[in-house]
């Protein structure tokens, strides 16, 4: 299994022609308390860089970008009652949703972890 | 309605209040007197009414739960603090205002809206009555419009004095009078909207503090202005005592929308007048009798005939927020909007304040807001989400 990363601050966990999206644990440091999350029901079609789920904290609400394109296996229904998995397991429990993917070449525009930590110390 | 942004742009946004803050040509963003305290002390800071501030330590929700049960340390220095001097300055003010200043006596304070020509709302204040005249506190983002206004409608012989040279902070929660107390001897002797001079420091060389039991949360408490030179070591003894953390404008925000307290520029702006902003409270009996200030006769008649729409209280279905910007429906009929709505830590769900047309605004109506295409139920609420524990004279607390 291959974690990627996007500039967007989404992490993508890739099993083959599936995988799972949720956003970093920077992205939620830097959010705050999460109150809400909203992710995409099953079957849904995503297109990379589209809207696939949406994030709010006590001050904003922000959109989750599809790192990929895909169709939505399943969405973290554990997030509807424990949004705040979110923070307290950002790259784990708090997992948003699962796809599989349609275009596994898109892949090659993403980070890996040492280019996303990089990126992240230079903000 | 405002599209909500990815992630990474709401990582980058430094203003608190978004779009509608207004822009001016590209300006110095200001420090203000305690900005290496907020950073030593773990701050993110954001840009917000053109000063560097500290939006959150630990984190909101902690932070306002800390407030709600102990004590949060505010500070609010971008405020305007103000000084009127000359004779007939309380007179002269009621021209503008809506409130009986004149009756206003030393060391007493009374919020008040500051009126344009037509009764729309330019600002929210607070005045108090000091032995040289009226000491005002306004809103940060609008204090410079404020100042023009007033030199603009005011006579030449009052004198505007902005107080700069000051700091002021606010110690808010159920503990702040125990906290303050043993730093400012004293002050737990005034109640709810009280104001006056008290000694800080040591006794061969104290320094006049100006202390108010006012705020912005709810909760008892105090706003304490001090000369900047001193305002480091005052925080510094304030956040000493065990009941005080200091608290960002995050949960400075999510307290005051909990407690029903307007925020000038979202919940009030120009285009309402304080019946519309459900501020009638703010227009004193003597004034409603006599008239005679800006937009009188639209304020009376609104009082007397109901205004056409309402600044209410919103409570709201589920675990979705429903925020600023977002247009609420009766059916099909778009009937009013939301202007502040966030996550309620105390409430332990989302709020919100709108703007909703008469007809649909009596307590316990039904409507619906559209976030994101979709509806979501909200409900007509009483003000405030939580109850108000203020230091009242003559109530049993």
């Amino acid at each position: 299994m291959t974690r990627y990363f996007t500039e967007d601050h989404e992490w993508i966990e890739v099993d083959g022609d599936s995988a799972t999206v949720g956003i970093t644990d920077y992205a939620q440091s830097q959010l705050g308390d999460i109150v809400f999350a909203e992710v995409p029901a099953t079957g849904a079609m995503l297109k990379k860089g589209g809207d696939a789920a949406v994030v709010e904290s006590v001050k904003a609400a922000s959109d989750v970008y599809a790192p990929v394109s895909g169709t939505v296996i399943e969405g973290n229904g554990a997030l509807e009652g424990d949004p705040a998995l979110v923070n307290s397991d950002p790259e784990g429990e708090g997992w948003f949703f699962k796809i599989t993917l349609s275009d596994t070449s898109e892949l090659d525009s993403l980070m890996d972890a040492a280019a996303y930590k990089a990126f992240v110390d230079g903000l | 309605m405002r599209q909500p942004a990815s992630v990474a742009a709401t990582l980058d946004r430094t203003d608190m209040s978004e779009e509608d803050e207004i822009e001016l040509e590209p300006i110095e963003i200001l420090e203000l007197p305690l900005d290496a305290w907020h950073r030593d002390k773990g701050a993110r800071m954001v840009e917000f009414a053109g000063y560097h501030m500290p939006i959150q330590y630990e984190g909101i929700m902690a932070e306002h739960i800390w407030t709600r049960e102990n004590a949060g340390l505010f500070d609010v220095s971008h405020m305007g603090q103000l000084m009127l001097t000359g004779d007939g300055a309380a007179e002269a003010l009621e021209a503008m205002v809506p409130g009986d200043i004149s009756a206003l006596k030393e060391g007493k304070m009374r919020y008040s809206l500051l009126l344009g020509e037509d009764g729309g709302v330019l600002d929210d204040m607070m005045i108090t009555a000091v032995p040289m005249g009226l000491y005002v506190v306004v809103n940060g983002a609008v204090k410079w419009d404020d100042m023009g206004y007033l030199r603009e409608h005011l006579p030449d012989e009052i004198t505007i004095n902005h107080m700069d040279d000051r700091a002021l902070l606010a110690l808010q929660g159920p503990k702040a009078v125990d906290a303050l107390k043993r730093v400012v001897p004293g002050v737990d002797a005034l109640y709810f909207m009280e104001a006056g001079s008290f000694f800080w420091g040591p006794k061969t060389d104290p320094e006049p503090l100006w202390i108010s039991r006012s705020g912005y949360t709810g909760e008892d408490g105090f706003e304490i202005s001090v000369p900047a030179a001193h305002a480091k070591a005052l925080a510094d003894q304030i956040c000493a005592q065990p009941e005080v953390k200091p608290i960002g404008l995050g949960a400075r925000d999510s307290l005051r929308l909990e407690a029903g307290l307007p925020l000038y520029g979202h919940d009030m702006n120009p285009e309402f007048d304080p019946v519309e902003a459900s501020a009638a409270f703010a227009v004193s009996k003597r004034r409603r009798a006599e008239g005679g200030f800006f937009g009188s006769d639209r304020i009376l008649n609104a009082l007397a005939n109901g205004p056409a729409r309402k600044l209410v209280g919103l409570s709201v279905d589920g675990k979705m927020p429903v925020r600023e910007g977002a247009p609420v429906f009766a059916g099909d009929t778009q009937v009013g909007v939301i202007t502040s709505g966030g996550f309620g830590p105390s409430v332990g769900a989302p709020i919100a304040m709108g703007y909703i047309d008469a007809g649909h605004n009596a307590t316990g109506s039904t409507l619906e807001a559209e976030v994101r295409g979709k509806r979501v139920s909200v409900t007509v609420s009483s003000l405030p989400f939580t109850p108000h524990h203020y230091h009242r004279k003559g109530a049993h607390t």
